[in-house]
């Protein structure tokens, strides 16, 4: 029988051959399979819109060219980088920078994590081959992902984030990655984050990096939130207009855990946000929101896979998308109760405001239930700014314009809200108002 | 104060108004009555500036400016204030950002500085306690949850810190008890000065017991009918609106 191959565009030929010669360095590491997830991703290739997950956000025709992996940059032009990066720039926390994705020590606060909050280095997590790495992609679905594969397969540095049990440190660790450079690279980080029995954790995540490169990040973030644990952690996508942003966050919850996850993105020409949730223990407590305020040119999308295997899990996932000019919204959300998931409580929402007749919202909500005694629902919402609402504002004052962007500000604001840490809140509004100050 | 010739108006080919004049003097308070369809609510709302009206013919001039050539935040700067009958929720929008916003907007068209928070919390409090409003609602989302009364008195705030010329009261009665009629009134009333007037639109005689008018307007079908003192209100409260209904048909 004849073997029917797909011809390999020239992206995915030459991720294979920047595998090949990268591959000599990994050599020595056996904690990750970096191999097989590489296989892996060959086997799929870049996703097309053939393939169902990827149907409105087409890798394979985004992504003409695959760029190299960052070399570590030198201590200059990371403090170049980092001293106009403004993600979460007021906010006490204790840092860890990457820069092209790469740690450098010497702009993180390794020497000032909360006490009980221990961080190792990826780098030197993989020469020693930690115990803790084998936690790593701790949600079964994810590994069944091409874009999260090929994270495991470039995996260039990141670390690992330890929280005794019990522990709940009052300042948040800051992730602060940041681009620079004039020619194209691509990033893949992986940071494991654990948190102990009871403890409580902040996390801040802040992305950003030069106009006008195409950068390629793909960067992932693993948690496994032990019993009664919580989580929260709050995220910002400022990348440059260019770069092509890809990102999964793997999320497994154990007994009576919590998690507050706030995804804001206003930056990269495109950009994928993948977040997999495995609700492992019963009495669950997850937040899932996400706002994208998009310009003309720019897609975002967010996709979600709540899967719920234990009893009383509660989720609200509200993502809220704001489209100006021709850009692309995309949300795909699916919730999964499994017949063990009794007493599931999920809601989940997508909503949209449509600024121009030119933009485009894709919007998938799914349902698999196969529980009896659940309560879940999903919808989506599509249309333009109110114009009895408009109307109001304006009679009482406000030019067009301005009542526009209240209006817009309300909406966004509504999934930010949710955000627990007040400092990351305000930075946060401070985007959204920045966006809209921008648009005039 | 405010003049309206010949006001002629039509919503998807409906003609609504049909020539309508009025004059509402300074310091008046007009009161305008009539019969469901007359047109009360269009009138309101072509005064303030909605889009959905489409103006044939006819003038609305305030203090001698043309309305009709202004948008409805140009013209709340001039001074003109729509109470609504159905006041919006804005969910997301806080309400003392709203009152702020608004009253900020106002004062910077009119070229005036903005208002310092401390002046804009003592403004908006002192208001509230004359409205008797809850100090929590106002921590809350516009209108979000509020009943039908807490909205109408929500209205009145803003009235109250927006300070304008010519307040278009549109069927403020409709959906208030007895003590909320009675509150809402004496906030309109505190109002009532030299240099303000009132348009006050209602079906009912009762909100004109408390907000006593110095003029009464009959409108049917798209124009003002009659005219009177406040005795009007009292005699179409015991004769109704047949007699506007049939010259209507007629």
């Amino acid at each position: 029988m004849a073997e029917i191959a797909n011809l390999r565009s020239p992206a995915e030929a030459g991720l294979s051959k920047l595998f090949e010669s990268a591959r000599r360095s990994f050599a020595a590491e056996e904690a990750i399979s970096r191999e097989e997830a590489f296989r892996f991703f060959e086997a799929t290739g870049l996703p097309s819109r053939r393939v169902e997950a990827f149907k409105y956000t087409d890798l394979r025709a985004a992504i003409a060219e695959a760029a190299p992996p960052a070399e570590a940059p030198s201590l200059d032009a990371a403090k170049a980088a980092v001293g106009v990066a403004r993600g979460f720039a007021g906010i006490e926390a204790a840092r860890l920078t990457f820069v092209n994705g790469h740690l450098v020590r010497e702009l993180s606060d390794l020497d000032r994590i909360p006490e009980g909050v221990t961080v190792v280095p990826m780098g030197e997590a993989l020469a020693k081959g930690d115990a803790a790495l084998k936690r790593l992609a701790p949600v079964e679905q994810a590994r069944e992902n091409p874009v999260y594969q090929l994270n495991t397969a470039f995996l260039a540095d990141g670390a690992l984030i330890t929280v005794a049990p019990g522990v709940k440190p009052q300042t948040p660790v800051h992730l602060r990655f940041v681009g620079t450079g004039e020619t194209p690279f691509s990033t893949a980080t992986r940071v494991l984050v654990q948190l102990g029995a009871d403890a409580e954790f902040s996390l801040l995540e802040s992305h950003e990096g030069p106009n006008g490169v195409t950068i390629q990040p793909n960067d992932a973030l693993d948690v496994v939130v032990g019993e009664r644990a919580a989580f929260r952690h709050t995220r910002l996508n400022i990348e440059g207009d260019a770069t092509i942003a890809l990102s999964t966050l793997s999320l497994k919850l154990e007994t009576e855990a919590s998690v507050e996850t706030v995804n804001l993105v206003t930056g990269a020409v495109l950009s994928r946000h993948q977040i997999y949730v495995h609700i492992a223990g019963d009495d669950t407590n997850v937040v899932v929101n996400g706002a994208a305020m998009l310009r003309a040119g720019q897609l975002a999308d967010s996709t979600l896979l709540a899967d719920h295997a234990a009893v009383g899990g509660v989720g609200r996932e509200q993502f809220k998308t704001v489209i100006d000019g021709d850009a692309t919204g995309v949300f795909q959300g699916k919730i999964i109760v499994r017949q063990v998931a009794q007493k599931t409580d999920g809601k989940m929402k997508s909503d949209c405001l449509l600024l121009t007749d030119e933009g485009q919202m894709m919007n998938k909500p799914e349902l698999e239930i196969f529980a009896d005694d659940v309560a879940c629902g999903h919808g989506a919402t599509c249309g333009a700014p109110d114009e009895d609402l408009l109307f109001y504002l304006m009679a009482r004052g406000l030019p067009r314009a301005a009542a526009q962007s209240l209006l817009v500000q309300a909406f966004v604001g509504e999934s930010v809200e949710a955000v627990t840490h007040e400092g990351a809140r305000a930075a946060l509004i401070g985007e959204i108002e920045a966006w809209l100050k921008a648009r005039g | 104060m405010l003049e309206i010739k010949n006001l002629v108006v039509q919503i998807e080919d409906n003609r609504i108004l049909n020539g309508l004049n009025l004059t509402v003097k300074d310091g008046e308070v007009a009161a305008i009555m009539g019969p469901n369809g007359s047109g009360k609510s269009t009138l309101s709302y072509v005064i303030a500036g909605k889009e959905d009206y489409e103006v044939l013919d006819g003038e609305i001039l305030l203090d001698g400016h043309n309305l009709l050539e202004m948008e409805p935040d140009e013209r709340a700067a001039a001074g003109v204030f729509l109470a609504f009958q159905y006041p919006l929720e804005i969910p997301g929008v806080g309400t003392m950002t709203f009152l702020k916003a608004c009253l900020n907007a106002q004062r910077r068209a009119r070229g005036e500085g903005e208002i310092s928070t401390p002046d804009f919390i003592r403004a908006v409090n002192a208001a509230a306690d004359r409205l008797e409003i809850n100090k929590e609602m106002l921590k809350r989302a516009l209108n979000v949850g509020f009943s039908g009364g807490e909205k109408k008195r929500m209205e009145i705030l803003q009235m109250a810190l927006l300070s304008p010329k010519f307040c278009v009261l549109d069927e403020t009665d409709s959906g208030l008890d007895i003590d909320a009629l009675r509150i809402v009134s004496e906030g309109v009333n505190a109002l009532r000065a030299e240099g303000r007037s009132f348009l006050v639109i209602t079906h009912y005689q009762r909100l004109l017991n408390h907000i006593v008018p110095d003029t009464v307007h009959v409108m049917s079908k798209g124009q003002i009918v009659k005219t009177g003192g406040k005795e009007l209100a009292l005699e179409l409260e015991a004769s109704g609106y047949a007699e506007y209904r049939t010259s209507e048909a007629a």
